[in-house]
C-alpha cells in the first residue's frame, strides 16, 4: 500500500520544523534554505501554505530528463533523483508544474521531495499534524469525516 | 558547537564590514545571545557612556540554539545601554531573522560609531556591506521590509529595522523584524537611529551544522517538544489564547493595573480579553482572531494574527490597516487598554498595528498615556496643551496620541520621552510608573508581590520577562507560591532571574519555562555546545550572567535608591479584589534579596561574590 504526504494548511503554525527537519535529513545540518518542502506565508490573509513534491502519478520531471536520473521508486512511488546520474541541465525544474523540484548551487543538481524512504522526516517533525503521511487512496477521508460528523441522523417523527 | 564561532562588526564611522572569530573562553562563560553579547558590550563601551552617542555601541545576538530544531530555537537579543534608562538594554525578538543570521554563518553583529548618512547592512552568507538607506529614511518598518526585498528580488530576505519611532529617537522605539515581531523594550531602536541604520538585511543558506552530538541533540530536542505539547499552558492554552489568555486571569487576581495602577481591577478586562478576540463582532460577523502563528521553530505557537475591524472609526478610510497582522498579544493589550481605561479592543488593535509599523514599544507608550490621561484628569495637561480631550477611558484619545508619538507630532514627542521625563516636567514625578526609567508591564506589585520585586531589581528597568514570579505566584509553575506575601519572595525571585538569564541565552524563547525547567534545557545544550554544559555550570553561568549586568549598572551610576518602586505601590493600598488593602512589601523584600545576592546592604556585588562567580 502506498502512502501519500498530505497537507492541510489549516493546522500549519508556520514554525519551519518541517524545512530543518528535512534539510538535516538530506543534507546533515539546519537549514531551509536546502528544505524540499517549503512553507509559505500569506501574510495579509494570516495563512500559512507548507508546499511540496506530490510524486505525480505521470510525473513530468521524470519524463523530461534527458539522462534518465529521476526514476520511481516502486516501494513508496517517490520520483527520486539519482545524484550519481544527474547533469544539472535544469530541465525538470521547467518541466515541473508546480516547481516542486530545484536546482541547489553547492551540488550543482537538482533536489526533490523522496519521502525520505517511506519515513518523510517533515510529517515527524511538524507539531501540528498539518503533515502527514497517510494511506495514498484516503488522503481525503479525513475531510470526509469531518463533513460525516455533520450529517443529520435524526430519524424523523413519523 | 552550536556557535557559527565568528562575528561581525560593523564601524558605521567608518563604513567598515570586518569579521573576527568568536572569543570561545567568552562562549563558555556566557554561553550566548544576551550573556555573551552583554560581555561584549561591558568589555567594549564606558558605562557612563551617552546611549545615544556615537560612542555607544549595538550588538545583536543569537545564541547556540538559534537556528536549530530546538522548540523556540529562533530568538535573537539586542544589547546596548539603553537611552529610556541608562542601564544595559537587552530586547530578545522572535520571528525568523535570528535563525536567518546564523544561517548566513554569524553569531553576532556588533555596530559601533555612527554612520554620517542613513544606511542599511546587507548580509549575504559572508559577504556583508553598507547600503545607502536616505530612500529608506522616513519610511515604516513594514515600508522599509517590503523595499528591501523588492530591492533585491529576493522574497527570502529577512529584515529587521527601524520605522518612524526609531528615527526620531522616540526613547522606548524598538526595532521590528518580520513585519510585527519586536526587540521591543528599553528604546534599542532609539540607539539604532541615533546611529543613521534604517535596517539589516539578512539571507544565509549556509545553515546550522555542527552541533557537538547530532543524534543526542535530536533525541533531547524531541523529548522536550512533548513536555511543551503535553503541557496545559505551552501545550493548550497559549497556542489557543495566545498571551492573552492571562487578561481575565490577572484580573480576578486583582493584579491588573488600570488607569495608571489608580485601580487594580479592570471592569471591561473580558472586552479585551483572549476570549473577545475569539468571539464573532456585531459589525461584520468574524472574530478579531484570525489564527494563531509561531516565530521560528517554535512548538507552542502563541502569536496572534488578527484582523481589526474594517469599520472602526481608526481605520474607516485606511485600508492599510485591513489584512490580517500581529496582535493583540497580552501586554499590549494590557498597556493600551487597562493601562487607559480604555475598554474598546479594535482601538487597541490599531494602537498595537501602529507600533508594529513605526516600531514603538506599546507597553512603555501605553504605560505613558495612562500617566498623561491622569494628568489631564488633573487639569494639569489641558486639551490646548495637548491638542485633545483625554481622560481615562478614550478610545479617541489614545488613537491620536499613537498617531502623533509614532510620527513625532505635537504632543506626541513628549510622549515619546516616557512617563519619566514627562511626570517630571509637569511636576509630579511620583505618577510615573517606572522602575529606572521604564514602564511597569502588566502585572501589579500589591496584588502579586513577588514581581514587585522582579521590577524593583531587573537590570533592564521594570520588566516583568527577568523573573517571571507571575508563573509560581499565579500559575504553580514550578510550585505553587502565595501572591499576597512577601516571605520566600526574594529567594524565588534569584531562582527566576539566573535560570532565564540562561534561557536569554541559549536562544530559546523565555516562554518555553511555562514547561520546561533549567534540566529539560540542559541536555539540548549540552549536545549541540563543546564543553561541559552540566546543571552546576549552567546555575553557575546564569548567576555570572546576572550579577555582570548589575555590575555594569553600578558604574553607570545606579544605586540601592533605584532599585524601588513608586510612591503609589507602597502608600496606596489596592482597593478591590483578594489584595484588597495590601502595598508592595518591597521595602522588606530588598535587603533579604540583597543579602541572598552576596551584594553590600547597598546593593553592591561584593569582590567575594564576583570573585566566586568569576567576574
Amino acid at each position: 500500500m502506498l502512502k501519500s504526504l498530505h497537507i492541510d494548511p489549516a493546522k500549519c503554525t508556520g514554525c519551519l520544523q518541517c524545512e530543518m527537519a528535512c534539510s538535516y535529513e538530506h543534507h546533515g545540518v539546519f537549514n531551509p534554505s536546502k528544505s524540499r518542502i517549503k512553507v509559505f506565508n500569506f501574510e495579509a490573509e494570516g495563512k500559512k501554505v507548507p508546499y511540496t513534491c506530490t510524486q505525480c502519478a505521470e510525473a513530468w520531471c521524470m519524463n523530461a530528463c534527458p539522462v534518465d536520473a529521476i526514476r520511481l521508486d516502486a516501494a513508496t512511488g517517490a520520483k527520486v533523483v539519482h545524484e550519481d546520474i544527474c547533469v544539472g541541465c535544469k530541465v525538470c525544474t521547467i518541466a515541473c508544474p508546480f516547481g516542486t523540484i530545484n536546482y541547489e548551487q553547492d551540488s550543482g543538481k537538482v533536489q526533490k521531495c523522496d519521502l525520505c524512504d517511506d519515513n518523510p522526516a517533515c510529517a515527524a517533525a511538524c507539531p501540528t499534524s498539518a503533515i502527514t503521511y497517510i494511506d495514498a487512496d484516503w488522503t481525503g477521508l479525513d475531510k470526509m469525516r469531518q463533513w460525516a460528523a455533520k450529517a443529520n441522523t435524526a430519524t424523523p417523527a413519523t | 558547537m552550536g556557535w557559527a564561532r565568528k562575528i561581525l562588526r560593523v564601524n558605521l564611522t567608518q563604513g567598515t564590514c570586518t569579521p573576527e572569530p568568536l572569543n570561545m573562553q567568552w562562549a563558555d562563560e556566557y554561553l550566548g545571545s544576551r550573556g555573551l553579547a552583554s560581555k561584549y558590550l561591558i568589555s567594549e563601551i564606558d558605562p557612563k557612556v551617552d546611549p545615544l552617542s556615537p560612542d555607544n555601541k549595538m550588538i545583536m545576538s543569537t545564541g547556540p540554539l538559534t537556528g536549530t530544531m530546538a522548540s523556540t530555537g529562533g530568538r535573537y537579543t539586542i544589547v546596548t545601554k539603553g537611552p529610556l534608562t541608562g542601564a544595559i538594554a537587552c530586547s530578545n525578538s522572535g520571528g525568523f531573522f535570528g535563525a536567518e543570521m546564523k544561517f548566513a554563518g554569524w553569531d553576532m553583529i556588533i555596530f559601533e560609531g555612527k554612520s554620517p548618512k542613513p544606511v542599511y547592512l546587507y548580509v549575504e552568507n559572508d559577504r556583508a556591506e553598507l547600503r545607502d538607506a536616505s530612500g529608506l529614511w522616513g519610511k515604516s518598518c513594514w515600508e522599509t521590509e517590503e523595499t528591501i526585498k523588492k530591492q533585491h528580488q529576493d522574497p527570502q530576505i529577512r529584515v529587521s529595522s527601524i520605522g518612524r519611532a526609531g528615527e526620531n529617537q522616540v526613547l522606548y522605539a524598538c526595532v521590528v523584524n518580520d513585519l510585527h515581531r519586536a526587540a521591543g523594550r528599553s528604546g534599542v531602536g532609539a540607539v539604532m537611529g541615533s546611529k543613521n541604520l534604517k535596517a539589516v538585511a539578512l539571507r544565509g543558506t549556509k545553515g546550522v551544522g555542527g552541533i557537538k552530538d547530532f543524534k543526542g541533540f535530536m533525541a533531547a530536542t524531541t523529548a522536550a517538544k512533548k513536555v511543551l505539547a503535553d503541557n496545559a499552558v505551552t501545550g493548550e492554552g497559549l497556542p489557543k489564547y495566545g498571551t492573552q489568555v492571562l487578561m481575565n486571569v490577572i484580573n480576578e487576581m486583582g493584579s491588573l493595573p488600570t488607569r495608571n495602577h489608580k485601580d487594580v481591577q479592570f471592569e471591561d478586562a473580558a472586552k479585551i480579553s483572549a476570549e473577545a478576540m475569539h468571539e464573532k463582532r456585531a459589525s461584520d460577523g468574524k472574530s478579531q482572531l484570525v489564527t494563531n502563528a509561531a516565530c521560528f521553530g517554535c512548538t507552542i505557537a502563541c502569536g496572534r494574527i488578527s484582523e481589526i475591524d474594517k469599520g472602526h472609526f481608526t481605520v474607516v478610510n485606511k485600508p492599510e490597516y485591513w489584512g490580517a497582522s500581529g496582535g493583540l498579544e497580552y501586554e499590549a493589550a494590557w498597556a493600551l487598554g487597562a493601562a487607559n481605561g480604555v475598554g474598546d479592543i479594535e482601538a487597541l488593535q490599531y494602537a498595537n498595528l501602529l507600533c508594529n509599523e513605526q516600531g514603538m514599544d506599546p507597553i512603555s507608550f501605553g504605560a505613558t498615556v495612562g500617566a498623561v490621561m491622569e494628568l489631564y484628569e488633573m487639569g494639569v495637561l489641558t486639551n490646548e496643551q495637548i491638542g485633545v480631550d483625554a481622560p481615562f477611558g478614550s478610545a479617541e484619545a489614545l488613537a491620536r496620541f499613537t498617531e502623533m508619538t509614532a510620527l513625532g507630532e505635537g504632543f506626541g514627542v513628549e510622549i515619546g520621552q516616557g512617563s519619566k521625563r514627562l511626570c517630571e516636567k509637569y511636576g509630579h514625578p511620583e505618577l510615573s510608573m517606572t522602575v529606572k526609567g521604564q514602564e511597569f508591564p502588566a502585572y501589579d506589585a500589591r496584588g502579586i508581590q513577588g514581581m514587585g520585586l522582579t521590577y524593583a531589581t531587573s537590570n533592564r528597568g521594570a520588566c516583568h520577562l527577568r523573573s517571571y514570579t507571575v508563573a509560581s505566584e499565579v500559575l504553580g509553575i514550578p510550585v505553587k507560591t502565595d501572591p499576597l506575601v512577601t516571605e520566600g519572595k526574594p529567594e524565588l525571585v534569584k531562582a527566576f532571574q539566573d535560570a532565564t538569564a540562561i534561557f536569554d541565552s541559549a536562544g530559546i524563547c523565555v516562554f518555553t519555562s511555562f514547561a520546561w525547567t533549567l534540566a529539560d534545557v540542559q541536555p539540548q545544550l549540552q549536545a549541540a555546545c563543546d564543553g561541559d554544559w552540566s546543571m552546576e555550570k549552567l546555575n553557575l553561568v546564569g548567576e555570572r550572567i546576572w550579577n555582570m549586568e548589575r555590575q555594569f549598572n553600578t558604574a553607570a551610576g545606579f544605586t540601592r535608591k533605584d532599585d524601588d518602586l513608586p510612591p503609589r505601590l507602597k502608600t496606596e493600598p489596592a482597593q478591590t479584589g483578594p489584595a484588597k488593602g495590601l502595598v508592595s512589601g518591597i521595602d522588606k523584600m530588598i535587603p533579604e534579596y540583597y543579602q541572598i545576592r552576596g551584594w553590600t546592604p547597598d546593593g553592591v556585588v561584593t569582590e567575594e561574590t564576583a570573585g566566586r562567580l568569576g567576574l
